[in-house]
């Protein structure tokens, strides 16, 4: 028998009590890749290659206030901008207030657009319809699907900012590198519909020459409408994001304390049973001794089951986890969650980080378990 | 007969070690649960407390939040003189024409910025929220027609410049804060307030109102005045309760609500297993005693019984455990932001007695679902075997 085969072989000895561990940590390691994965689209993913090429630009004061359009122009002549469009947020509602029928819609200016999203792909017949409709829209891929909309399709969206419902036709849909949960029309069908809007745009999204040219080009347009009366705000598209992520309140402690929670529960439970299963074995520990196995090596066999024990619910939550966040980012009622998925980093670090728990968890009671005496051990009824 | 509760306690004091890590493993899940339950809590305190049922607030129709409101201000007066409206101390009718912007504040602790209410009020305005009160020391309420502010309390402790005597800097200039208010926990606490003619020159929407309040002289009447605000077809405005109004606005918690939902329910079936395993081993540990106490004319029934009872014992202690390592965090106020008007609501974590009481409830689930497995596999055993053992 090779040691390997022992580890195999103590670590099943009671099968129940490894069933019953490896099926608490892999829960454990579920809610530890789900936590991951979302920590994960907040704060390291930076999106796409075209999306670290962006910004937005919005009043420096509040979303809430809008600037004026002729930003737009001023914006292009700045160094680095390759191109400028307005974005106006509506927030109307679709068939009523649940939140699945809720989506992003803005206003935008159909000609540009596409020219800014330059990774938002649509055929050239269907771009070509839309900016020759004025109450026509575009729509997300992923929302089509689930609304079942088609090309021709009418859509109304009753407004809240505004008393103003619009009735829209679908005349493309466009496929993002990652679901955006928007819709886009013409912004002079919003000019006519409401007063104030003429010549307003909440927001312009901005694309730069380079990835290196985005916070160069930031500070020069917020220098340029510094003393003006509406004073800008411009940041990347992923610290746009950010900013949203923010109001959510302390996302950051608000995870990294469930995770500590979760990773200490998980170090008491395997703790637990490796002093359970060691105790047992006590007798075990001094027939190895006798035969000449070093306390190195005693030690080194009882951490190495623990570890074997961890590992094996770590890849179980693993595959869970992966369920778990597959079946959020397909479910239509989780706009949020919207094709998350976990990616290798996570499932890398979500197997290290179950073997770290084993290892620690074994260290104490394998510990004491090489330090027995033979003769005691020996005599031990357990 | 049932066999001594005394027999379990001494039981699981005699394995210490392996109790203590099993009721901690189950004290690290029910604190977390209360920690998410008392997040709820404060929340929906925040927004439950925030209406007074005398207030009606009007909005322009189809509009569901003050931020997305406005009507012009020659519809105040024909607000003003509707039926049912309490008088102020000026014998005049107690209304407050408003307007409600939102506005970036740096926090204090440099962790970026976040969106603040800003609310410019008619003098009634704070006649109209009687709950509402100055902080004693702190200042002064503003003055009509200044470029003054006060702000609220948990404003105060969180955001830079926001002192009495400070300036904060929004609109077109500096403003100065004269006071501090505190808003008893309500969705006030998340609010600056000011005179609203200053505010809406200073953000050029002058000539209309986001939203007015007015005042029934009572509860009956409040009902009646939302009625007629709503159906007096020159208006083209909605009533609608206070109290109504910031019900509806709870559903901001919905995020936290969803993830503590899936934490509780994996970590809590983790440590149904976790249990399972402790109370296996105390069965395995002790079957010759069980046979013993078989022999001796204890029924199957009163085993199950008595390792179920070991088992919630166990359990109970892990949740009163996870209950006490989670009070001194206890009033800690965090912020999240409202769905609804796309600020900050500031809120305190709260462990009520429903959210203690539920923990518990939690926690003796786990140890029932976790030590009958078990209890049934002693109950089960055969003595001969195990006498043998």
């Amino acid at each position: 028998m090779t040691l390997t085969t022992f580890v195999t072989k103590s670590a099943f000895r009671n099968k129940r009590r490894s069933i019953l561990t490896i099926g608490s940590l892999a829960l454990m390691l579920t809610l530890l890749t789900f936590l991951m994965t979302i920590w994960r689209a907040f704060y390291i993913d930076n999106g796409s290659e075209q999306s670290t090429q962006r910004l937005i630009t919005r009043h420096k004061v509040s979303l809430t206030f809008s600037l004026p359009i002729y930003y737009e122009q001023k914006m292009k002549t700045v160094p680095g901008v390759a191109a400028v469009v307005p974005t106006q947020w509506f927030g109307g509602r679709y068939i009523d207030d649940k939140p699945e029928h809720f989506f992003a819609q803005f206003a935008t200016d159909p000609q540009e657009f596409f020219t800014v999203y330059t990774d938002f792909k649509i055929p050239a017949d269907q771009l070509d319809a839309w900016q020759h409709d004025r109450a026509g829209v575009v729509v997300d891929n992923g929302l089509a699907k689930k609304f079942g909309w088609k090309v021709g399709d009418r859509i109304v969206l009753q407004g809240t900012i505004w008393a103003a419902d619009l009735t829209l036709t679908i005349r493309g849909i466009y496929t993002p590198p990652q679901p955006t949960q928007s819709v886009y029309f013409d912004r002079k069908y919003l000019e006519e519909a409401v007063s104030v809007m003429k010549d307003q745009s909440g927001t312009f999204g901005i694309l730069a020459d380079s990835p290196a040219d985005v916070p160069k080009v930031a500070a020069t347009i917020d220098d340029m409408f510094h003393n003006s009366p509406q004073p800008t705000k411009t940041e990347s598209e992923k610290a746009f994001g950010l900013d949203f992520v923010a109001m959510l309140g302390n996302v950051k402690a608000f995870i990294l304390s469930i995770c500590g929670a979760v990773v200490f529960t998980g170090l008491l439970v395997s703790a637990n049973t490796m002093a359970m299963s060691i105790r047992e074995r006590t007798r075990e520990v001094a027939v190895l001794k006798t035969l000449g196995f070093t306390r190195k090596t005693v030690l080194s066999l009882f951490v190495c089951e623990g570890m074997v024990v961890a590992v094996i619910g770590g890849a179980f939550g693993l595959l869970f986890g992966y369920g778990l966040v597959y079946m959020m980012g397909h479910s239509p009622q989780m706009g949020f969650f919207q094709g998350l998925t976990v990616n290798w980093a996570t499932m890398v670090a979500a197997l290290a980080l179950a073997a770290t728990v084993g290892l620690v968890a074994a260290l104490v009671p394998s510990y004491n378990a090489s330090k027995v005496n033979i003769v005691e051990g020996l005599r031990y009824i357990g | 007969m049932a066999i001594p509760i005394s027999y379990n306690i001494r039981n699981l004091k005699l394995r210490k070690g392996l109790t203590i890590m099993t009721a901690l493993g189950i004290a690290l899940t029910v604190t977390t649960v209360v920690f998410l339950m008392a997040l709820l809590a404060g929340l929906r305190q925040a927004f439950v407390t925030s209406g007074d049922p005398l207030n009606v607030l009007v909005l322009r129709k189809g509009s569901n939040a003050e931020l997305s409101g406005g009507f012009d201000a020659s519809l105040f007066p024909t607000l003003k003189n509707l039926p049912g409206i309490a008088k102020d101390s000026h014998g005049e009718p107690l209304a407050s024409g408003e307007w409600v912007v939102v506005i970036v504040l740096p926090r204090k602790d440099g962790t970026g910025e976040v969106n603040v209410t800003v609310r410019g009020m008619m003098p009634d305005g704070l006649e109209l929220r009687p709950k509402v009160k100055l902080v004693p020391g702190q200042g002064r309420w503003f003055t009509p027609g200044q470029r003054e502010v006060v702000v609220s309390e948990s404003i105060h402790k969180r955001f830079a410049n926001a002192n009495v005597g400070d300036e904060i800097h929004f609109g077109k200039g500096p403003w100065k804060v004269v006071g501090i208010f505190d808003a008893g926990g309500s969705a006030y606490e998340s609010e600056v307030w000011g005179d609203v003619n200053q505010m809406s020159s200073d953000f050029d929407r002058q000539g209309g109102f986001a939203s007015a309040y007015l005042r029934a002289t009572e509860a009956i009447a409040a009902n009646t005045l939302k009625n007629a605000v709503s159906d007096d077809q020159r208006l083209k405005l909605d009533g609608m309760l206070e109290t109504d109004y910031y019900a509806k606005q709870t559903s901001s918690g919905g995020p936290i609500k969803f993830i503590g939902y899936i934490v509780g329910f994996i970590m809590g079936i983790g440590s149904i297993f976790a249990a399972m395993n402790t109370m296996y081993a105390a069965v395995a540990y002790r079957s010759r005693e069980i046979a013993t106490l078989r022999v001796i004319g204890f029924s199957r029934p009163s085993i199950l019984t008595s390792f179920v009872f070991e088992s919630l014992v166990l359990s109970l202690l892990g949740g009163l455990v996870g209950i006490v390592l989670m009070l001194p965090f206890n009033g800690m106020t965090t912020g999240t932001s409202n769905q609804v008007t796309f600020s900050e609501v500031v809120f305190a974590l709260r462990i009520t007695p429903t959210v203690a009481l539920s923990a518990l409830v939690f926690a003796l689930v786990m140890g029932f679902f976790g030590g009958l497995a078990p209890a049934w596999h002693a109950a089960r055993q055969n003595i001969l075997t195990a006498l043998r053992g």
